[in-house]
């Protein structure tokens, strides 16, 4: 007797592979899950956008003759002392304590060496990140851990976090596992418990009282440091403007993809709009308020190639930071560690439990063992490469739409590839003059 | 700037806040124990803040936000009351507030001695990591919020949510708690605490004892992450 036909085995769109196994870890453990890296989903990104190039209406630029500028200036708005970096991409905040000591040295060393920034992060400044980095910005977090009035005054900039694009609205949770007596000491909490950084600033509310905030530091700092205010891909127009406001003299904005060291997944993919999204609007804000230029514009989230620094600077920004990126040029998800990827129940390139201690490349980890994996002079040569490589990247991609520093990039220098793209970016869909939303279609 | 023989006298009618603080600093690091008189305080804000030294400085009125912020060793005395944020992440030294004083007082203060002789409203103590801070009037809601460490002396009564997600700091009240914080818990007053309060309540001229007072402390329930206390979170 003949079977009967049977259709393919199909599986949900709607209950994949993916998502049932979520339904399963969550039905096991009843916790939600919680991990770093930042949103994993596919959103519109800088990949989705094209340079147009030089022309018959532009004269592109000798590659390796005609000079392409790449310095920027941080801070001209109020500050004594501005930061001048050698190039558009600096290093992003990350704490010691969800990074080790040596990964914190190496991001010193690798922003030195190319003539950038590094920054702190919740938990305080170390020595082997003061003393390895050139310029060095110092978050003032809701947490205020490790917070005292000789790092504000021995740092080069002061970025005061109200948000961050991974997690818009949302603290962290420095697992235990990770608190060590020197992690522990430096947050004035005692050892192997969770440390909570919480939401929101403990002595003000609103950008009102933030502005008088920014008054205190600066008169505590005479004056001379740059005030960044920290904002994640939430509302970035009126973020943007409300931050000119307080007092900011550079704006650093983290879309949706920047990476964190450890929050809830669900908040994560669903909280907060991609970096893409976020540039046009807030630098329309600044536009608007006669401020673009005068307060600088950092865009971090997703930052991975020279070709999204160039995009980024074309949209808007006057520079970009990096945190992921980073950390995989220091070594993370490197393949070499493929076999403990596995034991951890992961593979190279999804490994994002960063929060649990056990990181096999020794990056965002504080086990003595684990963190000699990473030479912090070899990493930091490594991130040195990588910077020189996304600025190269971006001359290149300047140069060949004619401009002699990146800062000169514009968003008629770019086309879209996708309706999204073309309307979050405001730049026209490749082929035409249009693009959703623009006035007069 | 006027000068008597005791002081030296800065009016803030006539003089800007970035030259009374930039005055004031350098005087704390370079005149060990001189006094400053400020007149006319007019409610500024960020009035000697960021002071690194053994100085002595009186302002002769109420102050808006941030008064001694990040106070290292100096003496800092406010005859009025003192707005928000007052000797917020204080070091080390004395600030007193002969008044009231606004929301978050002393936050995430380090070190020293805020001593507040009226009222104190709500988180006060909010994140404190160290410091010592007596009320001699009430405190409002929300109080020792987060506190890490250090000593909390309440005079008076407590509003809601006293230490609510408290870690290692100690609360000391006289009078009632409306209601206490998510895994704040009343604790037993040993020989050890009694001593604190003695020596705490001596130095902030308090007219108190330390019998009278009752101690809140963290029951450690949140300190690792546990699904069956999320109802608690």
């Amino acid at each position: 007797m003949d079977k009967t036909p049977q259709t393919e085995p199909r599986q949900s769109w709607t209950f994949s592979n993916s998502i049932n196994s979520e339904i399963r870890r969550a039905a096991d453990t009843g916790i939600y899950d919680i991990r770093g890296g930042g949103a994993k989903r596919r959103v519109p990104h800088f990949d989705d956008l094209l340079f147009l190039g030089a022309s018959m209406s532009r004269y592109p630029l000798e590659g390796y003759r005609e000079k392409c500028d790449t310095s920027v200036t941080l801070g001209t708005r109020f500050a004594k002392k501005p930061i001048e970096l050698k190039i558009p991409v600096t290093i992003a905040g990350m704490s010691f304590g969800a990074l080790s000591g040596h990964a914190k040295e190496a991001l010193g060393r690798g922003a030195t060496m190319a003539g950038t920034s590094t920054t702190t992060g919740d938990g305080g400044m170390t020595e082997e990140e003061r003393g390895h980095s050139e310029k060095l910005v110092y978050q003032y977090l809701p947490s205020r851990y490790g917070m005292n009035p000789d790092d504000l005054r021995r740092a080069d900039a002061i970025e005061i976090v109200v948000g961050q694009g991974a997690k818009p609205g949302g603290g962290g949770m420095l697992l235990g596992q990770k608190i060590t007596e020197r992690v522990a000491g430096m947050r004035d909490l005692p050892v192997g418990i969770d440390q909570r950084s919480a939401c929101r600033h403990p002595d003000w509310t609103g950008p009102d009282d933030l502005e008088i905030k920014i008054l205190e530091i600066r008169e505590i700092t005479n004056w001379e440091k740059p005030i960044y205010i920290k904002v994640g891909g939430a509302r970035p127009y009126y973020d943007v403007a409300l931050a000119c406001k307080a007092g900011a003299d550079v704006i650093v904005l983290d879309g949706m993809q920047g990476g964190t060291a450890a929050t809830q997944d669900v908040f994560i993919e669903h909280v907060g709009q991609p970096t893409l999204a976020c540039i046009r609007p807030a630098v329309q804000a600044l536009q608007d308020l006669g401020l673009h230029r005068e307060v600088q514009l950092v865009v971090s989230g997703g930052i991975r190639t020279g070709a999204d620094v160039a995009k980024a600077l074309a949209l808007g920004a006057d520079a970009v930071a990096i945190g992921t990126a980073a950390l995989v040029a220091l070594g993370d998800n490197d393949p070499k560690w493929e076999a403990e990827y596995n034991k951890l129940g992961t593979t190279t390139g999804a490994y994002d439990d960063w929060h649990e201690g056990r990181d096999p490349a020794g990056i965002t980890t504080q086990d003595v063992e684990l963190m000699k994996r990473l030479d912090p002079e070899v990493a930091g040569r490594k991130l040195r490469n990588y910077l020189n490589v996304l600025t190269l990247e971006s001359q290149t991609l300047a140069r060949a739409c004619g401009h002699n520093h990146v800062h000169n990039l514009e968003p008629e220098d770019l086309c879209a590839l996708t309706m999204e793209a073309a309307a979050m970016a405001q730049v026209p869909l490749a082929g035409t003059n249009w693009y959703p939303g623009k006035p007069g279609f | 700037m006027t000068m008597t023989l005791e002081k030296t006298v800065l009016d803030m009618t006539a003089t800007e806040l970035r030259d009374v603080n930039t005055t004031l600093q350098a005087a704390a690091k370079a005149q060990a124990n001189a006094a400053y008189e400020i007149i006319n305080p007019r409610g500024s804000h960020a009035m000697a803040c960021g002071l690194d030294g053994p100085l002595s400085v009186t302002i002769k009125g109420s102050t808006g936000y941030y008064c001694a912020g990040m106070n290292k060793e100096a003496t800092v005395t406010v005859e009025g009351s003192a707005g928000p944020g007052v000797a917020e992440n204080m070091m080390s030294g004395v600030v007193t507030i002969e008044g009231d004083a606004s929301q978050y007082a002393g936050a995430t203060g380090h070190g020293g001695l805020l001593n507040i002789k009226g009222n104190a409203s709500s988180r006060c103590g909010i994140s404190m990591k160290g410091i010592d801070i007596v009320v001699h009037g009430n405190i409002g809601h929300m109080s020792a919020f987060m506190a890490q460490k250090g000593n909390l002396v309440v005079l008076g009564d407590a509003g809601d949510a006293l230490g609510d997600s408290l870690y290692e700091a100690r609360l000391f009240v006289r009078g009632n708690v409306k209601s206490l914080g998510a895994d704040c818990i009343e604790k037993e007053i040993r020989p050890e605490h009694i001593a604190i309060l003695k020596e705490l309540l001596e130095k902030a001229g308090a007219d108190a004892k330390p019998e009278e007072f009752k101690r809140y402390g963290s029951a450690r329930k949140l300190y690792n992450f546990n699904i069956d206390h999320a109802d608690e979170y």
